[in-house]
């Protein structure tokens, strides 16, 4: 390849190219055989441990046990769908709080955006493990006791889930809103007579549709598998730790379970990659959608 | 945009909200964010600041000695054993990424590989945790279908002193999500090398290691110099794929701090506290030095 740039670029050194091109011919052959090396490692490297999986997974007697196990245990199914209307209402928590914000600094306060993103990267600053910790401390003595009803649990996770969901869903939404003309329509809106809970319903949030659903599926992604967080604040109630005490104690049905979760951490990146796609075609459709 | 929507709407909007109130109540908008920010995340991060300069032994009295305790042997090994295995596969992360990286964008394989690639990296940079840790006793642990493979030819890896649940089994299990994070956060850089850059050193003469030396490099190091610091964070700060591999036998800081919170290991809040001040200012450094090293490589490419 780049022997063809060259010669289309020095049209007076034919001799010179013929006499380089065979210079160039053992490089060129190694050149070529190292990106596939490294893509060969790179391949095995990744689906090695999912074969030894399901290799695992498939020894259970009879055949296929490990997973009719799993898919009999009601604490499977109970677990799982705890883990998603968890990851839900963080998703609608997380969209509420970011979505006005992220239009407002861009509207209004663009002087305090700095402030903005390094508080929605602050999470990438502080593990899991210590803002679950600040957290119990913070609210599970008075005069809160936050950690002695379930409820209080329950809403410590969402809003620690919810602060770990910020710098994903501030950056998809801060990316959706420069793709359309934030200040425009508004003031169609505006000029119209809306008022600015209609504006941020039925005006931003439609043109924002793609951004959030990869947000929300980026979310729910880590919400579902989440470990650290989940064990301390509820225990068991979660998939997280529910997977980590199978995996303690049964041998062939935590291999079934990691497989499925696998799964969907591969369903909600597919999701988001088609939503990507889609969004690369569509762009300017969804802005004068939003306009009408 | 903006401007040519602005003779139709800008005397309407000038007028319906004037200057002066903007100062005050525009900052409104923003207060649910910043109160949630506060009772979630700064709150209780100020509770283990505060505490960690109390002790609790002694009425909670100022004092710097939590600090001071950290540098027992114990703790001090903890710190020593995360920041290995965060240093180790962060460097080792970050140069198999690139490769990788590259080898797909720029090294000429065919181009629905690239696009495999990404999707790979963008599931497995997210697959960690405990799923991770058992498939990887299930690949490398005592009877592990790669295990049991080498078994087969004659290699014995556990004999010859191998253990999964070891500083170098959790190095290897960590790697599973680095170098994909390393792909996907490289990649735009090495999109942004232009291939005129490489055609126009080969014109004048230079030879590959050149054009990596003087061209290549420079233009990427920053990008790759702050991606491994990414990766570095992204390891020291996790706890659960190590818990779950090693039950807590191999004391890394997230894991003593997570058997501080669930019983008193240490005996000392305040010691808890510091320890877990201590993993944050090593987060902060990091950043810092991230910045740091960035502009400077910045600006040594303007010159």
């Amino acid at each position: 390849m780049t022997n063809v740039g060259i010669g289309a670029r020095a049209p007076g050194a034919l001799e010179s190219i013929q006499g380089s091109a065979q210079d160039r011919r053992r490089p060129v052959r190694f050149g070529r055989i190292w990106p596939w090396v490294v893509f060969i490692a790179g391949f095995v490297y990744f689906f090695l441990p999912l074969v030894a999986t399901l290799e695992f997974s498939l020894r259970a007697r009879p055949a296929g046990a490990a997973y009719t196990n799993v898919l009999k245990d009601p604490q499977f199914s109970g677990t799982l769908l705890y883990s998603f209307v968890v990851g839900v209402i963080t998703i609608i928590v997380s969209i509420a709080i970011i979505v006005p914000t992220a239009y407002w600094v861009r509207l209004r306060l663009p002087r305090i955006r700095p402030l903005v993103e390094f508080v929605t990267l602050m999470p990438f600053v502080i593990p899991p493990v210590i803002l679950v910790f600040g957290l119990i401390r913070s609210y599970s003595g008075a005069p809160f006791h936050l950690t002695n009803v379930s409820f209080g649990s329950d809403l410590l996770l969402v809003a620690a889930y919810t602060v770990l969901s910020f710098p994903y869903m501030y950056r998809a939404v801060d990316t959706g809103l420069r793709s359309i003309d934030v200040r425009t329509l508004t003031e169609a809106a505006q000029s119209m007579g809306a008022g600015w809970g209609r504006i941020l319903l039925q005006v931003i949030l439609p043109n924002l549709r793609v951004s959030l659903l990869s947000g929300a599926f980026l979310t729910l992604a880590i919400v579902i598998g989440e470990y650290t967080i989940a064990s301390f604040l509820i225990g068991q109630k979660a998939f997280g730790p529910y997977l980590s005490h199978l995996g303690q104690n049964k041998s062939y049905e935590p291999a079934a379970v990691s497989l499925i979760s696998f799964g969907l951490t591969w369903a909600a990146m597919g999701v988001i990659a088609l939503l990507g796609r889609s969004a690369q075609g569509r762009r300017g459709g969804i802005q004068v959608a939003g306009g009408h | 945009m903006t401007t040519r929507a602005a003779p139709i709407s800008e005397p309407g909007a000038r007028s319906a909200r004037p200057a002066r109130r903007r100062s005050g109540l525009s900052y409104l908008g923003v207060v649910p964010f910043f109160l949630f920010a506060i009772l979630f995340m700064l709150i209780p991060i100020a509770f283990l600041i505060v505490g960690s300069f109390q002790d609790s032994a002694n009425n909670d009295a100022i004092t710097l000695k939590n600090y001071g305790d950290l540098f027992t042997p114990s703790i001090l090994r903890a710190y020593g054993t995360s920041i290995e295995i965060s240093l180790v596969t962060a460097i080792a992360g970050a140069i198999f990424g690139f490769l990788l990286a590259y080898a797909v964008i720029l090294g000429g394989l065919p181009p629905f590989l690239r696009t495999a690639l990404m999707t790979f990296s963008g599931v497995a940079s997210n697959f960690a945790g405990v799923p991770l840790a058992l498939a990887f006793i299930f690949t490398l642990g005592q009877v592990g279908l790669l295990t049991g493979l080498l078994n087969n030819l004659g290699i014995h890896i556990y004999s010859a002193g191998f253990n999964l649940l070891t500083k170098t089994g959790l190095e290897i299990v960590y790697m599973y999500f680095q170098f994909p994070l390393m792909v996907l956060i490289i990649a735009p850089a090495i999109d942004g090398l232009k291939k005129e850059w490489r055609e126009a050193s080969e014109n004048m003469g230079a030879s590959p290691r050149q054009y990596w030396q003087y061209v290549a490099m420079p233009i990427l190091l920053p990008s790759i110099l702050g991606s491994t610091i990414l990766l570095f964070g992204n390891s020291i700060g996790a706890q659960a794929t190590a818990y779950q591999l090693t039950g807590g036998t191999l004391p890394l800081v997230t894991v003593t701090i997570g058997a501080q919170m669930s019983g008193d290991v240490l005996h000392n809040d305040g010691l808890g506290y510091a320890l877990a001040m201590g993993l944050v200012a090593i987060m902060g450094i990091a950043i810092v030095a991230y910045s740091i090293l960035q502009r400077r490589s910045e600006r040594w490419l303007r010159s």
